[in-house]
């Protein structure tokens, strides 16, 4: 009896959990809904490349595009310098200096991205503006900045795991005479591959949720990223630009097609990691 | 004593009535007001709105957009008890519903550049042409051998439809746009970069950025309040009807001291009432 009163689940613990379910999905409901609703309002017109609302044209394709593009180009470069920044800990850096980036890592999650990107329109693009030419604002700025951001989250997403897999194999390592180093790169980090594409997975809806830093420093021009230092619209960007001064009309439908977008993008995301995780480590059995 | 309480009792009506005095036609009110229309008024609208609701908690007024079209179409048709414009009335439109304006509010728009930009003045057809794309350097209109970084305000935005409609003259604008969505943002940007060119509302002038003449105007607020700059427009509310109850007694508080207060914080000239 007494066994059982342990093993079952508490009732506010079960009520707890589904409510948050319950929540979760209503949100994802509501969206698909709307989204539905803004695509039949919108039309075909949605997925064209022109944005003018004075034309009644409502295409959303350069924005989706864009952000692709940015998360994309953010997530390549956030998720090296993670890697890095994991080597660096676990491998090759001092003791004093790992706990040092460690702890500062952990300080950097807590920083709002309102204040990354004001910091970077006074400092980052005028620099950006005179040494590479266009306005500043651009795919590039927003890039560097958001790699910035999605960092430490990736980087303490994958440290627990690495942590975790070198105390278990540091002594054997040792003792079979491999460095520090060797461990790191032979043995610990191939053991850790699930966490490491989790920590980009995680990077890659960080980036592409993020509205504060593309609506501050990628420019908002509605085309497609051609150039680095052209200036681009995101979809959030885009929402929250388009909600500032626009209240009914197609255009406002046209954003819960947006957001409708960025759901469906976040979730393809998500099933295609998981696919290439298990193609890869069925095969590797 | 009884004379030292009525005095001092009186005293208190004063300063109360003195204190509230714009806010206290609504007491004793009830009902609801909705508006809709322009969406340069809103912030003048939202504000007013609020508070007189926060002096009145049995008194709801809701504010939309949806542009000057939505404005004369729902004031018209009874759905909205005020219809905001941003362009004086069609004959036919107040032949067809019977509409009153109320001229409230300028809303100038100057165009501003770099205060190290050395460009004195241009014209609206070189205006156009940046914009448009055409003219890509700043030495094409006399000024340094520089790109040209060309900045504009978010759809929707009443600063950009001024601009749009008397500036540019419904011009095509070129995709290379920067947008940003305020006019603060707009400051900040040009106010930062040696090549940019944007637009303001004129209350947003500062020492940070710099307004070059347009066609031989300055843009100042008393140029823009007595005519002698072109790029305004009135903002009007719009009424079917003679207002009464209680949207006419919103309306008399847009033209009070209090409503001008909030007309300029929004960035726009208060118009007395005609």
């Amino acid at each position: 009896m007494s066994k059982d009163k342990i093993t079952r689940t508490p009732l506010w613990l079960l009520a707890s959990a589904l409510c948050a379910a319950a929540l979760l999905s209503s949100v994802f409901v509501f969206i698909t809904v709307c989204a539905a609703d803004g695509i039949i309002m919108g039309g075909s017109g949605l997925f064209t490349s022109l944005w003018a609302p004075e034309a009644k044209s409502f295409g959303i394709m350069p924005m989706i595009a864009a952000t692709a593009a940015l998360s994309l180009s953010s997530l390549a470069l956030g998720w090296l310098v993670s890697l890095g920044c994991i080597c660096f800990i676990h491998g090759f850096g001092g003791k004093h200096i790992s706990a040092f980036l460690s702890l500062l890592l952990r300080v950097m999650t807590a920083v709002p991205t309102v204040v990354y990107g004001f910091a970077s329109v006074f400092l980052l693009v005028p620099v950006i503006r005179d040494a590479l030419g266009g306005s500043g604002f651009s795919w590039f700025t927003a890039t560097l900045v958001l790699a910035l951001l999605i960092t430490p989250t990736m980087t303490l997403a994958m440290q627990g795991a690495v942590s975790q897999i070198n105390d278990r194999y540091a002594l054997t390592s040792a003792s079979l005479g491999l460095s520090r180093g060797e461990n790191l790169i032979y043995v610990v980090l191939p053991a850790a591959r699930d966490s490491l594409r989790g920590a980009a997975l995680l990077g890659f809806g960080r980036a592409a949720g993020d509205t504060m830093i593309p609506t501050m420093l990628a420019g908002n021009a509605v085309r497609y990223p051609a150039s680095p230092l052209d200036a681009i619209r995101t979809l959030t960007a885009h929402i929250g630009l388009v909600l500032s001064s626009d209240v009914g009309g197609t255009a406002y439908y046209s954003l819960f097609a947006a957001g409708g977008m960025l759901l469906v993008m976040s979730l393809a995301a998500n099933l295609l990691f998981r696919f290439a995780c298990r193609g890869i480590s069925g095969r590797s059995e | 004593m009884k004379k030292l309480i009525f005095a001092l009792a009186l005293c208190l009506f004063a300063a109360s009535v003195a204190a509230a005095a714009p806010l206290d036609t609504f007491k004793g009110q009830k009902g609801k007001i909705d508006i809709a229309g322009g969406t340069a008024h809103i912030p003048v609208m939202k504000e007013a709105a609020k508070r007189i609701m926060a002096a009145n908690h049995d008194i709801r007024i809701t504010v939309a957009g949806g542009g000057s079209g939505v404005g004369v179409k729902q004031a018209g048709e009874g759905l909205v008890e005020i219809g905001n414009t941003g362009r004086p009335l069609k004959k036919d439109e107040i032949s067809k519903y019977g509409l009153v304006s109320f001229p409230f509010a300028i809303d100038g728009v100057a165009v501003v550049v770099n205060p190290s930009n050395k460009i004195g003045e241009l014209s609206f057809a070189q205006l156009a042409d940046i914009y448009a794309g055409k003219i890509t350097n700043w030495k094409q209109v006399g000024g340094d051998d520089a790109e040209i970084n060309v900045y504009g305000r978010e759809d929707g935005s009443g600063t950009r439809e001024v601009f749009t409609d008397k500036a540019i003259k419904k011009g095509e604008v070129t995709a290379k746009t920067n947008v940003v969505n305020s006019n603060g943002a707009m400051k900040t940007a040009v106010a930062k970069d040696p090549r940019a060119i944007g637009y303001v509302g004129i209350g947003h002038i500062d020492k940070s950025v710099k307004a070059p003449k347009l066609e031989g105007m300055t843009a100042t607020q008393e140029n823009a309040a007595n005519g002698k700059y072109s790029v305004v427009r009135d903002l009007y509310m719009n009424t079917k009807g003679k207002p009464t109850g209680l949207t006419a007694l919103f309306i008399d508080y847009i033209f009070t001291p209090e409503g001008a207060e909030i007309i300029k914080d929004s960035g726009y000239i208060p118009l007395k009432k005609k």
